[in-house]
């Protein structure tokens, strides 16, 4: 078990130095997710004052389409110099190179959202610091689930020709339980009479969702890995 | 946990990528201490061999045996026996020379990883660039780097693809001195290439395929002139 995350640490290691060294992701995805809250709140914010219930929805439409981004570069980075063959060449549990992608994307994500949170309170006046236990623990839970699916999606495309447009379609059907859940779980944060019960239920239904997802990716991992 | 062996056998061996057949029965052994070529023009399935014998891609058909096990049996055990040198390097260009080898050399688990990470740079003549992004390398760099990249973890088996490509006379004469190096000390390297001038007098078995059949199998030396004119008349001839 310790060489397990042993090697997911490695792996999440080796991401992060590729990552600061190039930006790459880090910057287009910030960007991306920057420029979504910023389109909205032309479309949602009249006179200063954002449309009800907004501001959950565009928080986590922000999060899915900048997490496609950095999902799709993930693997198509290990394809680009064939990396990917060694890293399944080597004497290691396959799910631990899963989950130490996992990890790297789960990191890249949350970095994304301490950015675009403060983004959309500023834009669409919403109460981010009224419960920032249950907003963390929405966008946390909400984050693995969507990251776990997305990051087997995209292992498995890694060969395909179509890859970037594959990505999404397959992606968003599987994963709008988890965008939902976290749509209506800020919503009920952010309401004028914040509901807390209902955000906790939320949270509990992405926790069941991450359970699922990542035990599904653990075990699909290896035979989607073997030609 | 690891497997070793010392002889390879392959057996029917057959691979189809959907209605395209890329192998068809392949069948040969050979034993560790030995050089085997694998020689046959593009689309011979030569690279489809290398990558189902690095247990990367699953046969069609037939099986490989590693000494008494196969594959689906060893697993990762066997896996950290194989050393696989493809087209594509296998190298992170935004890492140092010194990283790319340390993450493998840890992938594998290897207790005195950074004695062998620095024995790798010397032995690819880089210790100076160690601390070098890869990246910034010329090909015939990358090209040494990776083979050490391959080597770091003392494989049993190595796996070469056009190995030469992108060498210059000095370092293809220095890589096919480390072939015979690895080869006295008990590897097994089978490798693909179409350098024939280079690897004339290195190999010790030649494997002619052509359109994913096995066509002919000779000594590597001894067979009736340069290894390019026996490559021509067997290839002409199947």
């Amino acid at each position: 078990m310790t060489d397990f995350f042993r090697i997911a640490w490695l792996i999440v290691k080796k991401d992060l130095t590729v990552e600061i060294r190039s930006l790459e992701l880090v910057l287009t995805t910030v960007f991306f997710a920057a420029l979504c809250v910023l389109v909205f709140a032309f479309a949602f914010v009249e006179e200063g004052r954002a449309l009800d219930h907004a501001a959950g929805g565009i928080l986590w439409i922000a999060i899915a389409f900048s997490g496609t981004l950095a999902l799709g570069r993930t693997f198509e980075r290990e394809r680009q110099a064939e990396t990917l063959r060694a890293l399944l060449l080597a004497p290691a549990d396959r799910p631990a190179l899963y989950v130490g992608k996992l990890l790297g994307v789960i990191l890249l994500m949350l970095l994304v959202q301490v950015l675009i949170v403060p983004l959309v309170g500023l834009f669409f006046q919403a109460p981010i610091f009224r419960h920032p236990g249950l907003l963390g623990a929405l966008l946390l839970t909400g984050t693995i689930g969507y990251a776990a699916v997305g990051t087997l999606f995209a292992a498995m495309l890694v060969r395909a020709r179509s890859r970037d447009v594959m990505l999404p379609i397959l992606l968003y059907p599987i994963a709008v339980p988890v965008i939902i859940a976290g749509v209506r779980g800020t919503a009920a944060i952010f309401q004028a009479t914040p509901d807390e019960p209902m955000a906790r239920f939320w949270i509990t239904l992405l926790l069941f969702f991450d359970v699922v997802f990542v035990t599904l990716a653990l075990w699909t991992f290896e035979p989607l890995m073997t030609e | 946990m690891t497997v070793d062996f010392t002889r390879l056998g392959v057996h029917d061996l057959g691979r189809s990528f959907g209605r395209r057949r890329a192998l068809a029965r392949v069948s040969f052994a050979c034993e560790a201490g030995e050089i085997v070529g694998l020689l046959g023009p593009n689309g011979a399935g030569k690279s489809t061999l290398l990558s189902i014998l690095a247990t990367l891609l699953k046969p069609t058909t037939g099986h490989v045996q590693y000494g008494e096990r196969t594959a689906d049996v060893a697993g990762a055990a066997l896996r950290a026996r194989l050393g696989m040198l493809g087209h594509d390097l296998y190298l992170y260009p935004e890492l140092t020379a010194r990283e790319n080898l340390l993450f493998f050399a840890r992938l594998y688990g290897l207790a005195d990883a950074e004695a062998r990470v620095a024995h790798g740079l010397e032995k690819a003549q880089l210790a100076e660039r160690a601390d070098d992004q890869v990246a910034g390398f010329s090909r015939g760099m990358r090209q040494r780097l990776a083979l050490e990249r391959a080597l770091v973890h003392g494989p049993r088996l190595l796996l070469l693809d056009e190995p030469f490509t992108g060498l210059d006379q000095a370092s293809a004469a220095s890589l096919v001195a480390r072939l015979r190096g690895l080869r006295d000390d008990g590897c097994l390297v089978i490798v693909a290439t179409h350098d024939l001038d280079v690897v004339d007098g290195l190999l010790t078995r030649v494997l002619y395929l052509r359109q994913g059949k096995l066509v002919a199998e000779e000594p590597g030396e001894g067979g009736g002139g340069a290894l390019w004119e026996r490559y021509q008349r067997v290839i002409s001839h199947s």
